[in-house]
């Protein structure tokens, strides 16, 4: 198990190995920090980033990403790092707990203690800063015939792509809402998919807004329109303001049911279309992962999407004292911004005096555009009208629609704290991260509250007995 | 700003003593208003175990108020739904060493001279009470009337209990103002929305009970004594009682300020096993403690080996209100008159909540109380 290298332990230590993650460790250690590189996956690169383990012998893995040479260029950069002994890159490890030692300081003595798992074995080490890159997860939001086999998120489908090279089907109707769904949508149809239909549940008219805002980043638009072109190629139909309201189907899932929603995403009668497909890829935007901060008591803020971020100021400083955040857990916004945050917080945690103008106004530029992203995509209060009493919510303990509505309206329950007491709703193996934000919006909560998840993981109570 | 009917009493607080103190006064023909800061069992009620122990109490009013409560929680799970998982288990109390085991048996003569029922487990039987129990163990004693109940869901049902009796539940609306007329009586409460007349106020506000009691222009030492739960993955039932040790007892009523643990390990109906509990006096303070963790761990697998390799899902901690003598504040406070007191009940508000409701209840009715009540009585400190 990893344990620090010598008593002092590591410089830094950063909890994440995706774009801000990696952009972070190389330009700590290229100030001649010395890191720790933490990452729950096999390989560095993250969710953005994932790619074939080499023993798939993929011909391109490039194919499947934008930015592939900017990924390559950090991995050599890592590898480089590694070699000198200035990373130590510490993959298949979850920090469970992160835990500020008492006594300890920023001024050369180590201030934190990471809890680390691997699923098996447990240890822990040292580090005087913390850089959080720990990124986002997918929003769900239920809907009758989600549990079926054959629906997965879009991420995940990505995920299956970019990392085994395998479709979840072979007729893929892509849904929710969010940028993820195009990208999603053009990877499937790219590895040979036929994709009936993209229904995505905003009309995107929020992008139209603030033109100021999208013109600073002609590199986003031309994604968005690489991807447009790749659809229209395949004959792809982009479904606005319209979602999926139901997934038939007894083993599988055979057809979905398409209609379109009102401004408040609540399903127009009349509307209903019947679409053939054996797989379903639906998500609904990204909710950063923010549990290890958190419950240390870091600030949040409410993100236009609807989920909380860490509040970090402008060198990526949580309120919490010697730690640090970059990427999606300052609200998600994407590689190129995690790239420029990750860098600018080694920058700091480094004690350089000032980043370039250059760095801070990729920045500001990409968060802007994040922002208007987040707004445009954001959940209308009317989903829940898609719901039937008996649709599961949260599949870990089958808590289906209307026990979480009696827990509201009969048993008193007005936060997702109190419908999880009263219906065992997000307690299950997942903790919550699945069915959290349907349960928020089904108990009212018009702004969500800050989990406060002392372990972020399940450990081995074995484990926990010899915590140090 | 709303002013609502008149009551006969207002409740301030949703957590389970609160919630039966508005059942029993509902009961009794009262016109009652629940109002707390948060929703239902937002505070110490929704981070506890649901322990209704005897097993744990020394002859004492505590002990009385203790026993009172178990036979009303009996009633309760014949009136209130089964989802409150109210679970007549029992308890068993497990001493590592010989001289463990004679002061559980000091220890249950007395609670027997009491009225309490403990049954003497020999060191080779105790495989036939929990099979997963590590071996080499002294012996222990079995209380057959200790129980458990869910306890956010018995707060909860209680209170629907209490509001399809007529009873008005206003949450999310904190109490900012004890209002008191001519001669310093109570006349009602305010919060932002509204204004709640009744000739009584009941304080049943837990941990911040001592806030409200300067509202109503009086004091009441309540702090707050911070604990820990582990919880574990869903198992198939691996234990069946409640499971402490020995030395647990003694935490309980220890008034030292550092951290104490003593693993209580029980199965609940949903497969989890809950782990606790640690007690330690550090004011509100959330952080996690990895010393507490770490001891709760190596209490519970010491207890049940089979444990050690179990997933921990999550853990969360939770605030005991306590009081300095460890007993709790309940009854009219004649410093204020209308001002009741139903708080300070530090971990075992859950066991203790209808006897105090009831208890209160009887107060505002005039009826004769089941026990004496002056060893909680409110103006002692």
């Amino acid at each position: 198990m990893p344990t620090s290298p010598d008593a002092t332990g590591y410089d830094l230590a950063v909890i994440g190995a995706g774009p801000a993650g990696l952009a972070g460790a190389v330009a700590a250690a290229d100030r001649g920090l010395r890191c720790a590189l933490l990452d729950a996956g096999a390989r560095p690169g993250g969710q953005y980033y994932r790619h074939p383990a080499p023993e798939l012998r993929a011909a391109r893995p490039d194919r499947l990403h934008h930015h592939w040479s900017t990924f390559i260029g950090l991995a050599d950069r890592l590898a480089a790092h590694r070699q000198a002994g200035r990373i130590e890159l510490l993959s298949g490890r979850h920090v469970f707990l992160l835990e500020a030692e008492q006594g300890g300081d920023a001024a050369g003595r180590s201030a934190w203690r990471l809890h680390v798992t691997t699923g098996e074995r447990t240890g822990h080490l040292r580090a005087a800063a913390v850089l959080l890159a720990t990124g986002a997860y997918e929003r769900q939001l239920p809907f009758p015939g989600w549990t079926l086999p054959g629906v997965v998120t879009a991420g995940g489908a990505q995920a299956m792509l970019k990392a085994g090279l395998v479709l979840p089907g072979r007729r893929i109707v892509v849904a929710g809402s969010g940028p993820l769904l195009l990208a999603a949508a053009a990877s499937l149809t790219a590895a040979g998919a036929q994709v009936p239909a993209v229904v995505e549940a905003g009309d995107y008219l929020g992008y139209a807004r603030r033109p100021g805002v999208l013109a600073a980043v002609p590199g986003k638009l031309g994604e968005g329109v690489t991807h447009g072109v790749a659809l229209a190629r395949h004959a792809v139909r982009l479904r606005r303001a319209s979602a999926v309201i139901e997934a038939h189907g007894t083993e599988q899932v055979t057809a979905v049911t398409v209609a379109r929603l009102d401004a408040d995403w609540r399903p127009v009668a009349g509307t209903e279309r019947r679409i053939a497909c054996d797989a379903l890829a639906v998500g609904h935007g990204l909710v950063p992962q923010l549990e290890l901060a958190t419950e240390l008591g870091a600030e949040t803020r409410t993100v236009p999407d609807g989920t909380l971020a860490l509040r970090v100021d402008a060198r990526q400083r949580t309120t919490v004292p010697g730690l640090w955040a970059a990427g999606e857990t300052c609200g998600v916004g994407g590689a190129e911004l995690a790239l420029a945050e990750g860098e600018l917080a080694a920058l700091a945690i480094a004690g350089e005096p000032a980043p370039s103008g250059a760095l801070l106004a990729r920045r500001r530029r990409l968060r802007g555009f994040a922002e208007l992203m987040a707004a445009a995509h954001r959940p209308g209060a009317g989903w829940p009208g898609w719901l039937r009493p008996d649709t599961e919510v949260c599949r870990c303990e089958e808590v289906p629609a209307q026990r979480i509505t009696e827990a509201v309206e009969e048993l008193g329950a007005t936060d997702a704290r109190t419908v999880k007491l009263l219906t065992r709703a997000g307690m299950g193996w997942c903790q919550g991260r699945m069915c959290g934000p349907a349960v928020a919006a089904l108990a009212g909560t018009l702004e969500p509250a800050a989990d406060r998840r002392p372990l972020s993981c399940p450990v081995r109570l074995g484990d926990l007995a010899q915590l140090p | 700003m709303l002013t609502n009917p008149s009551h006969d009493v207002v409740v301030i607080g949703a957590g389970v003593v609160g919630a039966a103190c508005a059942y029993y006064a509902a009961r009794a023909g009262l016109t009652v208003a629940v109002v707390d800061r948060g929703p239902v069992a937002g505070g110490t009620t929704g981070a506890g175990e649901g322990n209704l122990l005897l097993s744990d109490k020394a002859p004492g009013p505590e002990l009385e108020l203790a026993q009172l409560s178990a036979r009303l929680w009996n009633e309760l799970a014949q009136e209130l739904p089964a989802a409150i998982e109210y679970e007549a288990k029992g308890g068993l109390v497990v001493a590592a060493d010989p001289a463990g085991h004679r002061a559980l048996r000091a220890f249950a003569a007395r609670q027997a001279a009491a009225g309490v029922t403990a049954h003497e487990v020999a060191a080779e039987q105790l495989p036939q009470y929990e099979p997963h129990l590590a071996p080499g163990l002294a012996g222990g004693f079995h209380y057959p009337e200790d129980a458990q109940v869910q306890p956010a869901l018995a707060a909860a049902h209680l209170l629907r209990a209490a509001r399809r009796a007529g009873a008005e539940l206003h949450l999310g609306e904190q109490v900012i103002a004890v209002l008191t007329g001519p001669g310093g009586a109570v006349r009602g409460v305010r919060t932002p929305r509204r204004t709640l007349a009744a000739g009584a106020v009941v304080n049943a506000a837990g941990t911040w009970g001592g806030e409200v009691a300067e509202l109503a222009g009086t004091q009441l030492p309540v702090l707050p004594r911070r604990g820990f739960v582990l919880v574990t993955e869903p198992l198939p039932r691996l234990v069946r009682h409640k499971v402490y040790a020995a030395d647990y007892v003694a935490d309980v009523a220890s008034g030292s300020a550092a951290l104490q643990s003593s693993g209580v390990v029980e199965g609940t109906p949903a497969g989890s096993v809950l782990i606790g509990a640690t007690r330690e006096r550090v004011g509100f303070d959330r952080r996690v403690s990895t010393e507490a963790l770490r001891r709760l761990a190596a209490q519970a697998a010491a207890l049940f080996p089979v444990l050690a390799g179990v997933k921990v899902l999550r853990t969360y901690r939770g605030f005991r209100p306590y009081l300095p003598d460890h007993l709790p504040a309940i009854g009219a406070d004649p410093r204020v008159p209308g001002l009741y007191q139903a708080c300070g009940h530090e971990g075992a508000g859950i066991g203790l909540a209808p006897a105090t409701g009831l208890l209160i209840a009887g107060q505002l009715t005039g009826a004769v109380p089941q026990i004496d009540l002056a060893p909680f009585r409110p103006e002692r400190f």
